[in-house]
């Protein structure tokens, strides 16, 4: 872990989709070309060996930065770089390529219902050339299946023969067939019921220590969150808006978007309670409000905050936190207090 | 609590599927009863049966399913042998169902306004117009801003938390006593979800209405049920007040379950897990469904099916609560 190179960054890195009507309509109508700014300006690190989670609600475009950072969107603006490497110059090379592998949030869709689960796994290790011998690939295979639980004589049956969780416990085994350092995780417990997403939760982390992988994990849940990361960006409307170590996070909250998220989690030791809810809506990424995105929702918003876009910058109290707040900036931000008196 | 007449009573039900492989049991011996203003919480893993004891309430058991045993009663009437036409009206009028897609509950084709008209024209005693303007003031209600315009948009011109308030209030504008609310809010955000449950939870406390909320998120049912009901393949596990469940679950399945949910107040180093996976319905194991998984299994549990019994101030079907069951002693004395 002597390596200070991160093992992805990326820099100012945006996606934008053209949601434009047909060209003949927009002339007809007047109107000009309209763009889905799903990811806008987003900067993070991921030191190897440890874990990023990007968390938000719907939309906010956690899973396009997914999608960005393993190559399977080219960025519009902006660049991410694999290992001290350009992305689109490393995926150009199919040793670096299987470097990185994903797993997708749901397992019933991610695997080939026609093939048998040892040729789902395997097929990583005959499309990057790793091995050529039968018997060499069997054994990985088997070995690959015992590394997540399942016993190696499951190779021969079909993924509808699996579980919900069993099936995730195959898509953690493909994506590990090709010996890759950093996994791309996009809500892998989401579609799995609890106790089994625990499961996978636990042999993410195993997995982790043991060969020393580097994730990034995306999730809407703050709960499981906390769980598995080392550092997490709070993103919103396709920026991020506060990045922190977890700890820091979850302790001190800062942006009031991350403060109205924590409050409006249910929790079990909170029988009764009231939850706060945040108020309003995501607003569209098509036309997102100007100056802060979160300011329509913002108890804190002042004319400032509906001009000017804010930077991420350190946290006044806690600087290792960074954070794209005006409120927090000028310390108006009531830290340690509520963000909103509870009604009633 | 016995004074009170509880609206929904589902005493022994039992629904089965024939296929070609044998018969399914997918429901067997469930009980419970839901009182006026009361919210039954139903949780359980997928397959464990709670969205079909909602379908078998509501009468929409999907063929070849059939309710082979047991009694639904409303209100003391069953309602589980009424002919198709009967059913019809009780639904709507009598029982309101909030299911988990908005999108899927909503005809895509006609304007809320129109769907939420002709629910209550159907049910109620209200010509158009008057009808038109209850829709209006229901859509208030649900917190739709602008309502008396929003009544003529198109179910795909709101967002998806705006359309779940739309399915709620199509849902309560018959003002039925009893609503099965089937993971109302699972499609929504975290943010979303608490304005949608606060709302449910204080139209049902308001109208006196009885609700059934299923879902699988605990959180949603620790701060929205007064009961709760654990299921595990087919059956009521445990079940008991809400605070009792969640704090002293007596089930090992259910203290389980309540483990394995990751708090967001603290980071555990290894999360607590049930090992292995809900049987399959054509494989529910002999005596107690739980016992492959259990960590307290003991003899009698290989081949004894358990009833509820009274165990830690809830209901538990589990042997470690029986008179003289060798873990029932320690447990007194730990």
């Amino acid at each position: 872990m002597a390596d200070a190179t991160p093992m992805l960054e990326t820099r100012d890195v945006a996606r934008f989709f053209d949601v434009s009507r047909p060209p003949l309509q927009r002339l007809l109508a007047g109107e000009g070309k309209r763009m889905l700014r799903a990811v806008d300006g987003v900067s993070f690190s991921i030191p190897k060996g440890t874990t990023l989670s990007l968390v938000g609600e719907s939309g906010c475009g956690k899973s396009t930065v997914a999608r960005l950072v393993v190559g399977l969107y080219s960025p519009t603006r902006g660049s991410v770089i694999f290992d001290g490497r350009d992305l689109a110059e490393a995926r150009a090379d199919s040793t670096q390529r299987r470097r990185m592998q994903m797993i997708f949030q749901d397992p019933y869709a991610s695997l080939n219902p026609r093939w048998r689960v040892r040729d789902i796994i395997a097929e990583p290790i005959r499309a990057f050339g790793l091995s050529k011998d039968k018997a060499e690939i069997e054994a990985r295979v088997g070995q690959l299946l015992t590394q997540v639980g399942l016993s190696p004589l499951d190779g021969a049956k079909f993924p509808h023969e699996f579980s919900g969780g069993q099936r995730q416990r195959i898509s953690i085994a493909r994506a590990l067939s090709s010996n890759p350092e950093f996994l791309v995780c996009d809500e892998p417990t989401s579609a799995l019921d609890v106790s089994v997403q625990a499961q996978i939760l636990n042999l993410m982390k195993d997995l982790q220590q043991r060969l020393g992988l580097t994730y990034l994990f995306i999730s809407h849940n703050l709960a499981v969150v906390r769980q598995v990361s080392d550092r997490v960006g709070v993103m919103y409307l396709g920026r991020l808006v506060e990045l922190a170590p977890a700890e820091t996070l979850f302790e001190t909250p800062r942006h009031p978007y991350t403060r109205a998220l924590m409050e409006a989690i249910p929790d079990l030791d909170m029988t009764g309670r009231q939850r706060i809810p945040v108020g309003g809506e995501v607003p569209s990424p098509i036309n997102p409000p100007s100056g802060c995105p979160f300011h329509p929702r913002c108890p804190l918003a002042n004319d400032r905050c509906k001009a000017e876009i804010p930077a991420m910058m350190p946290a006044r109290g806690t600087p290792q936190t960074l954070v794209a707040c005006h409120a927090v900036e000028e310390g108006r931000d009531r830290m340690g207090a509520p963000l909103v008196e509870a009604v009633g | 609590m016995s004074d009170i007449k509880p609206i929904l009573e589902v005493r022994n039900l039992r629904v089965e599927f024939p296929t070609r492989r044998g018969l399914l049991v997918a429901l067997d011996d469930v009980s419970f009863s839901i009182a006026p203003g009361e919210v039954l919480g139903v949780v359980g893993e997928s397959g464990a049966g709670k969205s079909m004891t909602g379908a078998a309430i509501i009468g929409l058991l999907e063929p070849p399913g059939r309710i082979a045993g047991g009694q639904i009663l409303l209100e003391g009437r069953r309602i589980d042998n009424l002919p198709y036409q009967d059913l019809r009206r009780i639904r709507g009028r009598e029982i309101g169902a909030i299911f988990q897609d908005p999108l899927t509950t909503l005809n895509p084709l006609y304007t809320v306004g129109a769907q939420l008209i002709e629910t209550m024209v159907t049910h109620l005693p209200l010509n158009p117009a008057q009808a038109r303007a209850k829709a209006i003031e229901w859509l208030e209600l649900v917190g739709i801003p602008a309502a008396a315009q929003r009544i003529d948009s198109y179910p795909h011109e709101f967002s998806g938390g705006m359309r779940q308030r739309v399915v709620i209030a199509l849902a309560l504008c018959a003002e039925p006593k009893l609503i099965v609310a089937d993971e109302p809010t699972t499609a929504l955000d975290v943010s979303i979800q608490a304005q949608v449950i606060a709302l449910l939870k204080r139209l049902a406390r308001e109208k006196g209405t009885a609700m059934m909320l299923v879902t699988h998120d605990m959180g949603v049912i620790a701060e929205t049920a007064d009961r709760v009901a654990v299921m595990y393949a087919g059956r009521i596990v445990e079940i008991g007040a809400v605070r009792n469940v969640v704090k002293h679950a007596a089930h090992p399945y259910s203290s389980g379950l309540m483990g394995s949910i990751p708090p967001v107040s603290r980071r555990l180093d290894r999360m607590q897990q049930i090992d292995g996976a809900m049987p399959r319905l054509s494989a529910i194991p002999k005596g107690c469904p739980y016992n492959p998984r259990c960590p307290k299994v003991f003899d009698r549990c290989m081949v004894e099916r358990p009833e509820l019994m009274p165990a830690e101030g809830n209901l538990a079907a589990c042997w470690l609560y029986a008179d003289g069951a060798p873990a029932a002693e320690a447990k007194h004395h730990g």
